[in-house]
């Protein structure tokens, strides 16, 4: 093991603009040489254990509670999972219609937050930008268009989800086997008042997205990049499905590590390691091992992994990306913004055609089948794949829970980030400036972690750095 | 004026009842609705959770319990008594664990709706979070969930006496009283049955049938659109 006794230690507690509470420490030599750097998740609430002994049906309302983000993707996930459970094995066409809905709009509006708010300062001003001004204020300040249409956006999917799910945070429209509710016609033609808006302003997002990455390619390929694996659903055609769909992995250079997994069978293919320096766990594949078997998710994975997708306009623009990279994988960490666009434009894409199915309007909810011991539901959710696996006795309270959250998954490779970063930007520094540790907080911020969902903690989010030599003596003290 | 007719006054009001009438069954005759939790209708009065509290001629009396008299005067609306219900409600709340945010009785829970109609955003007392209370899921049809029972004995008096059986009873004394099933067994033991009157009454998600879970949207509860209390007032005369 790595002396560090004598080691300089930077830390930047909390990680900002993120969801959730993380850390970073590195730690430096005398010469400001980095040795060591590390994205440390502090928290814990463990909610696998909260859920045991609670009635199933309780399982998609309860366990979203993990976050006010992305929780309809917990909410479906477990869903997915006690349709399993009631025996059921196939939704009817409004129940399973409905939740893509919910499930699309939720995307929508969490991929806007994340690109307006929470990343934009950062591409718009420089990532040693004033740190007064590279924030959202800064944004609403220089460029009211973007901030508008953030908001706009975001309020447009939560507004879908409020319709599919009964609230815009929390709600309960996925039951076991179905849904409650169907979608009116009033709700409906709501949404198709304002579509072509939304789908305008997907495109500007995306462009500004492709734009900042082309046209900076050189500052950019490199910034906290590595070659790594690939793992998100797909269709049974190789389409990019964000409800639905079987596991694939690719290597760094595209071939396929394996191929068209039933989710039920993800514990041969998918193994979580643990680490003492950090509450979130380290998945790996199976078959590479933990050293060489850890894989990104999100949208640069499912962008990446999919053969295509099947909306036009979301599918040209995956063309385009991939031909940055001659049709071989992106494995540019900054890369995933542009990633994350497509999909937002994907995601308005499929909204818009379930808007104009009037299955929307079925009657037909819930179905019931013979009642089964375990489910297992995946999905993609914003930030990546997401597992959920239960187990259920014959009183129907849950005996065992297994999450594995997207940003899990992305465990390693944000380290791997941060290393590299750290190594390339802050190594012999003489002095370790704000902007220069915000830098490793732009390559976090890239994978769009929720921390709280992946250590199911809730954090503050103030910025703190310190500097402390190896004594543990503060020698330096920054704060916003 | 009848002989029949009893003759009194809450909040200024006057309103009148027949002998033998509790204070709580003549108001909601006539259209004022007394806060409670434990009183029901079609069982007999009880008089344990005190929220139904109101002043009669100056003193404290429950008012499903209390006869009407002829001329006294009754307190009801006031906020010397709404604030010793938020206190008794707010008790209630630390005293198990009520979490409504996962709850499938949110948005049907007479507890959770009197909170919102006494103005109680958050308990002002610190929660007990007890951790010996368990839930009961032996049953194929019905779970007891005692994290959520508040002891208002609906369940106890609707068994006994209108299914005729006798499957809930007290057990234990001050802060241990707990509802059991046939002195402390499992409720399969039991004679419950899914088409009791007793699965029907509790005013908190502590008996509920199973697989029900949240089929109601949220929009289409009990108490999403009306606050409790509502129905009573709709026909004030």
């Amino acid at each position: 093991m790595q002396d560090t006794q004598d080691l300089k230690r930077v830390v930047i507690e909390p990680v900002t603009r993120v969801e959730g509470h993380g850390k970073v420490t590195i730690l430096l030599d005398e010469q400001n040489k980095v040795k060591q750097a590390r994205l440390h998740i502090v928290e814990f609430r463990g909610f696998e254990r909260f859920i045991q002994g609670r009635p199933y049906w309780e399982a998609p309302v309860l366990v979203q509670r993990l976050c006010g983000i992305c929780p309809v993707s917990h909410h479906l996930a477990a869903a997915k999972a006690m349709d399993l459970i009631v025996g059921v094995d196939k939704l009817t066409p409004t129940a399973e219609k409905m939740r893509r809905l919910m499930h699309y709009g939720q995307m929508f509006q969490s991929h806007s937050l994340h690109f307006f708010h929470l990343a934009s300062p950062d591409l718009l001003f420089g990532f040693g930008a004033d740190v007064a001004i590279r924030n959202v204020i800064g944004v609403a300040e220089k460029h009211k268009d973007l901030a508008v249409q953030g908001v706009m956006m975001r309020k447009y999917g939560q507004e879908i989800i409020k319709a599919t799910a009964g609230k815009k945070i929390h709600g309960t429209g996925a039951i076991p086997g179905g849904i409650n509710k169907n979608l009116s016609i009033e709700e409906r033609d709501s949404f198709l008042k304002d579509i072509e808006q939304m789908r305008e302003w997907s495109r500007g997002a995306l462009k500004i997205a492709k734009d900042y990455t082309v046209e900076n390619l050189e500052q950019v390929a490199p910034f906290g990049s590595f070659d790594s694996n690939h793992l998100s659903l797909v269709r049974e055609d190789g389409a990019m499905d964000l409800y639905n769909g079987n596991l694939r992995a690719i290597d760094a250079q595209g071939e396929k590590i394996f191929d068209q997994v039933s989710p039920l069978k993800y514990l041969d293919y998918i193994a979580e390691d643990v680490r003492d320096w950090s509450y979130m766990k380290f998945p790996f594949i199976r078959s590479l091992g933990p050293e060489n078997g850890w894989y990104r998710v999100g949208p640069l994975a499912r962008v990446n992994a999919c053969d295509f997708i099947d909306t036009p306009e979301a599918e040209e623009a995956r063309k385009e990306f991939m031909a940055v990279t001659d049709g071989k994988p992106n494995n540019l960490t900054m890369a995933y913004h542009w990633a994350r666009m497509i999909e937002t434009l994907h995601s308005i894409e499929k909204i818009h055609e379930l808007l104009e199915d009037t299955d929307l309007q079925g009657e037909d909810l819930v179905v019931r089948g013979e009642r089964r011991p375990e489910g297992i539901g995946l999905l993609e959710a914003p930030r990546g794949t997401l597992f959920h696996h239960y187990r259920v006795d014959e009183n129907d309270q849950v005996t065992m829970a297994n999450l594995i959250v997207s940003t899990t998954s992305n465990n390693e490779p944000m380290n791997r980030a941060v290393t590299k970063v750290a190594m390339d930007h802050i190594s012999g520094q003489p002095e370790i400036t704000e902007g220069l540790l915000n830098h490793i907080e732009v390559a976090i911020r890239a994978y769009d972690p929720c921390l709280s969902c992946a250590t199911h903690a809730l954090g503050r989010m103030p910025l703190v750095v310190r500097m402390v030599d190896a004594e543990g003596n503060e020698v330096a003290k920054k704060s916003t | 004026m009848s002989e029949n007719t009893i003759t009194f006054e809450i909040d200024g009001v006057e309103v009148q009842g027949a002998p033998g009438q509790t204070i709580m069954q003549a108001a909601d005759a006539a259209g004022i609705y007394i806060p409670r939790l434990c009183a029901f209708e079609g069982l007999p009065p009880y008089g344990s959770c005190r929220v139904c509290t109101v002043k009669v001629n100056g003193r404290f009396q429950s008012a499903c319990t209390q006869p009407i008299a002829e001329g006294v005067i009754v307190e009801n609306d006031t906020e010397e008594l709404l604030e010793f219900r938020r206190n008794l409600v707010d008790m209630l709340f630390v005293e198990g664990n009520h979490f409504c945010m996962f709850c499938e009785k949110s948005g049907n829970c007479e507890l959770q709706a009197l909170a919102y109609r006494l103005g109680i955003t958050a308990p002002k007392y610190p929660y007990m979070f007890p951790a010996d209370r368990n839930v009961d899921a032996s049953h194929k049809d019905i779970f007891i969930d005692h994290n959520r029972c508040i002891l208002c004995a609906r369940c106890i008096r609707a068994s006994q006496d209108l299914d005729g059986k006798n499957v809930f009873q007290f057990v234990g004394r001050g802060p241990e009283k707990r509802i059991a099933v046939n002195a402390r067994a499992r409720l399969v033991d039991t004679d419950l049955d899914v088409t009791d009157r007793a699965v029907d009454v509790c005013p908190v998600g502590a008996i509920l049938r199973k697989h029900v879970g949240y089929a109601t949207p949220v929009g289409e509860r009990k108490y999403d659109s009306a606050p409790i209390g509502s129905d009573i007032e709709a026909h004030k005369q």
